[in-house]
């Protein structure tokens, strides 16, 4: 179910808890395989519950509660932009309209060419950098002007 | 002007790509303090003795003394204990654990040996917050690293001293942050916090003696350790020992964190962050991160920045993030996309964190639009009151704070919103 690669990552985590607490590495293995399949399917949530000796719905409460999971097909990049207080104090606002009027859509919303998808985020722990969006949940880019985001969406659209 | 001390961030260059490396860490002291302690094998009460002379208190939020936490944990228990690191930074406005962990891994990974030492512990994890992909990277290779040189893992340089320590990486819950929810997380499950008591030092993680202590904490002690307790104590004031960080953010020319003394005069934080953007007026700061009661701009301007100022002040230094607003600031806008966020974070578990995050948020939000009440002034006062005190977690508090704090001090905002509903700014 999933690529050999992923279940490495995925052992590798499981060295990390005690023998008798696999679940522990139920949010990273949640993680390897969202990296794989871009979002999480009832049938990987299952893989991932069988391979860790958890019941599926456990698997299934935990990937409902932490935001990052994806819980739905997206576009090929998911863009998360913090609005929370701080961010918005510099800039947020307007980054996000212009990020939504470059792609034409909202929050939740995905782009035409299946490209992007745009998500409200909350504080990312960089506010010192605002405004900030995260790409794909891994990539951070702080003081996104106007200009920086031409040029990301740029490289991301290719 | 002299330079402040600084122990958390000494040294440190983030514009060289290798300075957070091991030998760079060295260069600084680095691992000083943990030989010192395995060579003289100075007894373990000796180091809890040592943090509480210091002062050094929590700095996740509450300010609680670390020391006294430290001489909680059983000493004579037979069975596993944990120790944990709370990386999980998501209070708005707190980027300081982040920098610590990307800039200077190593004082963390040296702090945390040293607290598993005093406390006889085998095993310890760090909890990085989901959103900070490479700085929870970073920490897998400085742990690596610390491996490699015989720092962690079993007989560590070659004493009959063991410490494991792994990291583990949240993945986007604000609420994993409180210590319980985030042992509940490290379990593998929903990160909803649990009934205390109970408390961790006596059932932690996986049922077992625990103690947490937030990121900045943990990088306090080396310096504690080689320094002596007493002199991180002068370096702040009685009962606020040591140098914090302090994340600014909002209205300066310069945000950033900015590690002074305890004590330190707020106005003069302001001036190290390039003091207020395009030179207008501080309308208000909130100094401690979202969750604390904002302050007006005149009184934070004859504030000291430390635990017992703040509280004197009427808020709470909390987290160190100091976010600062000026008079283009509109406070109701404000304190609705604030209780927007704890309306989303609620976890949901007690009724009135659950329910009232919802009527403060949809109240905040009729007043922004221009449909609120004179009554829901009232009204607001009375769910904040009604949360407050009543709940699991310190979540319920975190959302009823800033709305009561709001309105006492910017309560001609909100009427002025609701009479004319429009901005006064
Ligand atoms: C809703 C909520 C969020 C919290 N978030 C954090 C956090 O991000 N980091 C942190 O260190 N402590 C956070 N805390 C405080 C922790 O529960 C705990 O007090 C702290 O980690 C203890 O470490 P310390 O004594 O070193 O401060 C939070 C508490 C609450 C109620
Ligand atoms: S106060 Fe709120 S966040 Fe905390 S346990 Fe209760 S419902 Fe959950
Ligand atoms: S508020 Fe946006 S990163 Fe903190």
């Amino acid at each position: 179910m999933l690529s050999t690669e992923s279940i490495k990552k995925i052992d590798r985590e499981i060295t990390k808890y005690p023998p008798d607490q696999r679940q522990s590495a139920v949010m990273s293995a949640l993680a390897i395989a969202q990296d794989e399949k871009g979002w999480l399917t009832n049938e990987t949530m299952d893989f991932v519950a069988h391979y860790l000796g958890m019941p599926p719905i456990a698997v299934y409460e935990v990937a409902t509660f932490y935001n990052m999971y994806n819980l739905q097909p997206l576009g090929k990049c998911k863009i998360t932009i913090c609005t929370n207080l701080p961010c918005a104090l510099s800039g947020a606002n307007d980054a996000t309209a212009y990020i939504q009027q470059k792609l034409g859509i909202g929050f939740n919303q995905t782009s035409a060419d299946g490209k992007f998808t745009l998500k409200e985020g909350e504080c990312m722990g960089a506010c010192g950098d605002a405004p900030v969006l995260l790409v794909n949940n891994k990539r951070m880019c702080g003081f996104m002007s106007n200009d920086k985001i031409d040029r990301l969406l740029e490289e991301l659209g290719e | 002007m002299t330079q402040p001390v600084q122990i958390l961030l000494t040294g440190v260059d983030p514009s060289d790509p290798d300075n957070w490396r091991l030998r760079n860490y060295e260069q600084r002291e680095g691992y000083v303090a943990l030989k010192k302690i395995l060579s003289e094998n100075i007894p373990p009460e000796k180091i809890i003795e040592e943090v509480k002379k210091s002062a050094l208190r929590g700095r996740g939020g509450a300010g609680f003394p670390t020391g006294l936490k430290w001489s909680f944990m059983p000493k004579q228990y037979e069975g596993d204990k944990y120790l944990v690191c709370n990386s999980d930074e998501g209070e708005p406005g707190t980027f300081k654990d982040r920098d610590i962990m990307h800039h200077n891994p190593h004082i963390l990974i040296e702090g945390m040996i040293i607290g598993a030492y005093a406390m006889g512990i085998r095993a310890g994890y760090n909890y990085v917050h989901g959103e900070i992909w490479n700085t929870y990277e970073r920490m897998e290779e400085a742990v690596d690293e610390a491996r490699e040189a015989g720092l962690l893992g079993t007989n560590i340089l070659g004493s009959d001293f063991s410490f494991q320590l792994y990291n583990h990486h949240g993945y986007g819950a604000y609420i994993c942050g409180e210590e319980t929810a985030l042992l509940e997380s490290l379990e593998g499950k929903k990160g909803q916090p649990r009934f205390k008591p109970p408390f961790p030092a006596s059932f932690g993680l996986y049922g077992k003696p625990t103690t947490i202590n937030n990121t900045e904490t943990f990088a306090s002690v080396p310096w504690i350790i080689r320094n002596g307790g007493e002199k991180f104590l002068q370096l702040g004031k009685p009962n606020n020992g040591g140098t914090k960080l302090f994340s600014v953010s909002g209205h300066v020319n310069k945000p950033g964190n900015y590690e002074i003394p305890l004590g330190t005069p707020f106005a003069k934080l302001l001036e190290m962050a390039g003091g207020m953007r395009g030179g207008r007026k501080l309308k208000g700061c909130i100094p401690g991160g979202s969750s604390m009661p904002v302050l007006p701009g005149d009184i934070m301007m004859q504030t000291d920045m430390d635990y017992d100022s703040i509280a004197k002040a009427g808020s709470m230094l909390g987290s160190g993030a100091v976010i600062i607003m000026d008079d283009t600031t509109c406070m109701v806008k404000a304190l609705e996309r604030l209780s927007y966020f704890y309306f989303e974070e609620s976890c949901g578990q007690c009724t009135p964190c659950r329910e009232g995050t919802g009527w403060l948020y949809r109240v905040i939000h009729r007043i922004e639009t221009g449909t609120g009440r004179m009554e829901d002034l009232d009204l607001l006062n009375n769910v904040a009151d009604n949360i407050q005190g009543r709940t699991i977690c310190a979540l319920g508090d975190a959302a009823a704070m800033p709305v009561r704090a709001m309105i006492l001090h910017f309560r001609d905002e909100f009427e002025y919103h609701i009479e004319h509903k429009r901005c006064l700014v």
